[in-house]
C-alpha cells in the first residue's frame, strides 16, 4: 500500500523522467568525440588489414613463389593464381587477382604466405567507379605494395617478435 | 470583367486595408518559416550534442546553410504519386496539415500592439485551427492507400483526439484565471513579475498542457504516428520532396505554435519577469526558444511510448488531473484567496 503510494507520487513527479533529462543534460556539455574524417582519423593498429599488397624484395624481385596456399586458404575464395616456370627456373605468378567485392579481410592469405608476399596494408578508404575496378590484377597489387612498401616493412618490424 | 463588377454589386474592397494586412501576414510567414528551417538545424545540433557528436557543421559556418542545402535538395526531387492513391486527396494532405498550423499564427500578440487579428475569442481560434491540422494527417493517410500511412494516420487521430481534451481543459484553468479568451488580455493578467505568471497556481496544468502539446504535434516521445521502427514513416511514408518537406514544415511551425502559446498563456509572454525591466517582444522569442529546447531534449532522452500507454497516459492520468485542478482552481477563486490565481 504504501509503496503503491509512493510509486504514484514518484511517476507524478516525473521523477524517473527529470533523471533521464539529467542524463542528456549532461552530456550536452561534454567533450565531443566526434572524428572529423577526412581531416582526423582514428589510430590503426601495425596489424590493421586494409587493401591487399604484393611485396618485393628490396633488389626489386617479386616475393611471390606461387605456392597458392593464399589460394588454398582463402575463405571466400577471392583469390585466383596461374603460374608456370620462368627463364631462370624458379616459379612464378603469371596471374595473381583478388576479387575485392568478394575479399572479407580476414587476413589469412597474410598468415598463410611462406615469403610475406601478400600483404594486408593500412589502406582502407579505395573506392572504384564500376564492379570491374574491384578486381585487382597480379600488376595492380604489386603497385599498391610498391608505393606502400615503407610502411608495410615498418608494421613487419614492428610486429616481428609476434609472428 | 463586367460579371464581376454585377456580382460584386456594390461592394468595394478596401484596397489600402487588404494590402496592409498581406504584408502583415508576410512579416508573420517569413519570420516563421526561417524559424522553422532553423528549428531543423537547431534539432540535429542538440540531439548530436546530447548523444556526445557535432552535428552537422560542413555547409556553411557550423553548418548554418544545412536548412538550405536540406530545403534545395527536396525542392528537386521528384513527388511520386502512387498508382493507387487518391491524386487530389494525396495533394490535399500536405496542404490541409500545413494551412492551419500558419493561420493559427493570424490571433498571436508578439506584443501590446503587434497581432494580426485581436479577437476576443483567440483562444478558441487556436484550438480550432490546431484540430483542423488531424484532417490533413488523416486525409494523407487515407488517400496514401498504403497499410502504413493508414495506421498511422488512425494513431494519429486517436492520439490526437485523445490528448486534445487534456490541452483544451488544461487551458480552461489559464482563462478562469484571466477571466478572457483573448491571448493579448491573458497575458496582461500576468503582470508584474514573474510570480504572478499563470506557472506557479497552474503548475499541473502547465505540465499537462506541455506534454500534450508535445503528443499534439507528433513529436517523440509521442511520435506514433510515424514510429519509424514499427510502421516505417507513418503517414506520410508514400510521400517525397516537396510534399513530404511541407509535413515536416508543419511539424515545427507547429512546434513553435504550441511553445508560443505556452509561453504566452503560463509565462507571461512579452512580459519581463522583473518588474524593472522593460517588456518586449524578445522576451517572447526567448521563452519560445527556452521552451522549444525541452522538445529537442525530450527527443534526445525518451524512448517512444507504447501505444495503449499512450492512451492510457490521456485518458486516465491527464484529463482526471485537469479536472480536478480546474475544481480546485473554481473553488479557490471563490474564497479570500484568489488574489493568488489572478
Amino acid at each position: 500500500m504504501f509503496k503503491q503510494i509512493k510509486n504514484t507520487l514518484g511517476s507524478l513527479m516525473l521523477i524517473e523522467l527529470l533523471k533521464g533529462m539529467a542524463v542528456t543534460g549532461r552530456y550536452f556539455f561534454a567533450r565531443k568525440i566526434t572524428i572529423q574524417y577526412p581531416e582526423e582519423r582514428t589510430p590503426q593498429s601495425n596489424r590493421f588489414r586494409g587493401l591487399l599488397a604484393l611485396r618485393r624484395y628490396p633488389n626489386g624481385e617479386e616475393r611471390c613463389i606461387a605456392c597458392k596456399l593464399c589460394e588454398a586458404v582463402c575463405p571466400a575464395i577471392a583469390i585466383t593464381i596461374e603460374s608456370e616456370q620462368r627463364g631462370d627456373n624458379t616459379r612464378r605468378t603469371t596471374q595473381y587477382d583478388i576479387d575485392l567485392t568478394k575479399c572479407i579481410f580476414c587476413g589469412l592469405c597474410e598468415e598463410s604466405c611462406p615469403v610475406d608476399s601478400i600483404v594486408g596494408t593500412r589502406v582502407f578508404d579505395y573506392h572504384a567507379e564500376q564492379r570491374g575496378d574491384l578486381i585487382y590484377t597480379k600488376d595492380m597489387l604489386l603497385a599498391v605494395g610498391d608505393k606502400h612498401e615503407k610502411q608495410i616493412a615498418a608494421d613487419r618490424a614492428q610486429d616481428k617478435n609476434y609472428r | 470583367m463586367e460579371w464581376l463588377v454585377q456580382l460584386l454589386g456594390s461592394y468595394r474592397p478596401n484596397v489600402e486595408l487588404v494590402g496592409w494586412t498581406l504584408i502583415k501576414i508576410f512579416a508573420i510567414v517569413g519570420p516563421l518559416m526561417i524559424a522553422v528551417a532553423y528549428l531543423t538545424y537547431a534539432e540535429r545540433k542538440v540531439i548530436g550534442y546530447m548523444q556526445v557528436r557535432i552535428g552537422p557543421n560542413r555547409v556553411g559556418f557550423f553548418g548554418l546553410l544545412q536548412p538550405m542545402a536540406d530545403g534545395i535538395k527536396l525542392l528537386f526531387k521528384e513527388i511520386i504519386l502512387p498508382t493507387a492513391s487518391n491524386k487530389g486527396l494525396f495533394l490535399l494532405g500536405p496542404v490541409l496539415t500545413i494551412a492551419p498550423a500558419f493561420a493559427a499564427w493570424a490571433v498571436i500578440p508578439f506584443d501590446g500592439t503587434k497581432v494580426l487579428a485581436n479577437i476576443d475569442a483567440g483562444l478558441l481560434y487556436v484550438l480550432a485551427m490546431t484540430s483542423i491540422a488531424v484532417y490533413g494527417v488523416i486525409i494523407a493517410g487515407w488517400a496514401s492507400n498504403s497499410k502504413y500511412a493508414f495506421l498511422g494516420s488512425l494513431r494519429s487521430a486517436a492520439q490526437i483526439v485523445s490528448y486534445e481534451i487534456a490541452m483544451g481543459f488544461s487551458l480552461v484553468g489559464v482563462l478562469m484565471c484571466a477571466n478572457s479568451l483573448n491571448l493579448g488580455n491573458i497575458v496582461l493578467g500576468q503582470e508584474g513579475g514573474f510570480w504572478h505568471w499563470y506557472f506557479i497556481p497552474l503548475f499541473p496544468l502547465f505540465i499537462v498542457y506541455f506534454i500534450s502539446a508535445v503528443a499534439e504535434t507528433n513529436r517523440a516521445p509521442f511520435d506514433m504516428a510515424e514510429g519509424e521502427s514499427e510502421i516505417v514513416a507513418g503517414f506520410h511514408v508514400e510521400y517525397s520532396g516537396m510534399a513530404f518537406a511541407v509535413f515536416f514544415l508543419a511539424e515545427y511551425a507547429n512546434i513553435w505554435l504550441v511553445c508560443t502559446l505556452a509561453a504566452l498563456m503560463f509565462m507571461g509572454g512579452w512580459l519581463s519577469p522583473l518588474p524593472f525591466l522593460p517588456d518586449s517582444i524578445l522576451w517572447l522569442f526567448a521563452k519560445m526558444a527556452f521552451l522549444v529546447f525541452f522538445f529537442l531534449w525530450f527527443r534526445a532522452t525518451f524512448p517512444r511510448y507504447r501505444y495503449d500507454q499512450v492512451m492510457r497516459l490521456g485518458w486516465k492520468v491527464f484529463i482526471p488531473i485537469t479536472i480536478v485542478w480546474i475544481v480546485f482552481v473554481g473553488a479557490m477563486l471563490q474564497t479570500k484567496f484568489d488574489y493568488l490565481f489572478h
